[in-house]
């Protein structure tokens, strides 16, 4: 039997980074720490998707802005990227839909890393055909060669799954069947409480990885707009080119934080107006 | 380390002379020094002093620290009452914290910093950053990652100079802190 290889692993961060913070970089951090301290998997990327305009969120300014204050935040990073596929979409993309374009961009680039390698990886590549087609509900990649993706969060992402009208229950089987989620929280019991009583997330406990932060981190893209209407610092909270940019361009204003005020979110408008 | 950090602040800066004396020194007298050496760089910068430039043109100086800081006050031994006295009433305190009412109570339960609440300014810091200096050694010890929680440089350092492992964590454990060793004495 050959020896035990490591899964490769891709982390995906979907949310409004309206501003990104440390806090967020932090999240990338401790799940790859975790993963790799059980000595079976390398984290290979990490992707951070800033959701689109069309979520409509109050408060949420625009999308080129927060995709270039997540680039300047992972200028210096070797593993962290930021990726503008959702925010370039003109209607607001659910999460599921988003995970699934990420995997199927990560198994095609492994195909197209193997169109030019010798016969002896041909097997392998024909493995992963296989895969492609096997039915949704299995677990994805048992080749070790192509990376697993899994959707990192915190515990409030995992706790609106009780949100009605919020997530489509299909998209949630999806997402913590077949890919898999990855939480960062303080209090690991909450998580673990909420998934004890949902019976979808009881269901695939196994793909849902709880990753207690020790260190109190709680910097709330809320707390730091707050302070920036004020005009108190926010230095240290976010990366220093992220307080330049901001700065810069005057983002974040009382304004600003009244945008999409009387508008609906996206996914309760189009949840409720289909019941 | 903390040079590095501030390297890109134009306003807060790291002084050695604590760190240069040969024996630990008390704060009030690390205070007195830096005083001293701001009223004596403030008048040198001046005109010699005239009636119509009081003292009070001086800069005042006060101690910044966290809610932490305020209950060390009642470990016994740890401080001098009169210390305390010319820290918080000559010089004052600003204490940053959580929002919690640690501070507050820390001052209540002290006749002594109770007689000096004017001169205490209690900061609320509203976002949550507890970043331990304890935890960011724990995490280095075993291997993980201080990304973003400290300056890129200061990680930098401390892997170019293998700071904090299990030897380091271990020095002093068995020594007696240095305030209360000299208290002991005095007794």
């Amino acid at each position: 039997m050959a020896s035990q290889e490591k899964t490769k692993l891709v982390l995906l961060a979907c949310g409004s980074f309206n501003p990104i913070t440390n806090m967020h970089l932090r999240m990338f951090e401790l799940a790859r720490d975790h993963f790799e301290d059980t000595g079976r998997y390398r984290v290979v990327k990490g992707i951070i998707s800033p959701v689109g305009d069309g979520y409509k969120k109050k408060g949420l300014i625009g999308a080129c802005h927060r995709l270039e204050m997540a680039r300047l935040a992972t200028e210096n990073s070797d593993w962290i990227t930021v990726n503008d596929w959702e925010s370039q979409q003109s209607e607001w993309v659910e999460t599921a839909k988003v995970v699934r374009h990420h995997h199927a961009e990560l198994i095609s680039s492994e195909d197209n890393s193997n169109d030019d390698v010798d016969t002896v990886r041909c097997g392998k590549r024909r493995k992963l055909e296989q895969n492609k087609s096997i039915c949704q509900s299995s677990y994805i990649n048992t080749n070790a060669d192509t990376p697993q993706l899994k959707l990192l969060c915190g515990a409030d992402v995992l706790e609106s799954f009780g949100v009605p009208n919020l997530w489509k229950p299909e998209d949630i089987e999806e997402i913590v069947g077949k890919y898999g989620v990855v939480c960062i929280t303080r209090c690991g019991s909450d998580a673990e409480k909420f998934i004890n009583q949902s019976d979808v997330l009881y269901e695939h406990r196994k793909n849902i990885h709880v990753v207690r932060e020790w260190v109190t981190n709680e910097i709330s893209a809320t707390h730091v707009r707050r302070a920036l209407r004020r005009g108190q610092s926010v230095r240290y909270l976010l990366p220093d080119p992220v307080v330049r940019y901001i700065q810069d361009h005057s983002l974040y204003s009382a304004e600003s934080e009244q945008k999409n005020a009387d508008v609906i979110l996206a996914p309760l408008q189009r949840y409720t107006s289909t019941n | 380390m903390a040079r590095l950090a501030l390297q890109s602040s134009d306003w807060v800066s790291v002084d050695d002379w604590e760190s240069q004396q040969a024996d630990w020194t008390e704060t009030v007298v690390t205070m007195r020094y830096h005083y001293g050496h701001i009223a004596a760089q403030y008048h040198h910068s001046k005109d010699p002093p005239t009636n119509e430039q009081p003292a009070s043109d001086v800069p005042q100086l006060k101690l910044l620290c966290g809610a932490d800081f305020m209950d060390t006050f009642k470990v016994p031994g740890l401080w001098m009452d009169d210390h305390v006295e010319e820290v918080v009433g000559r010089f004052g305190l600003v204490c940053v914290s959580r929002g919690s009412l640690q501070p507050d109570r820390a001052i209540h339960e002290s006749d002594l910093l109770s007689r000096h609440r004017q001169s205490i300014f209690l900061v609320r810091e509203w976002v949550h950053n507890e970043i331990s200096a304890t935890e960011i050694r724990r995490a280095l010890r075993r291997g993980h990652s201080v990304k973003y929680l400290l300056p890129d440089s200061v990680i930098d350092y401390i892997r170019e100079h293998n700071l904090y492992t299990q030897d380091s964590e271990m020095k002093n454990k068995d020594v007696k802190l240095r305030p209360l060793a000299m208290q002991a004495i005095q007794d």
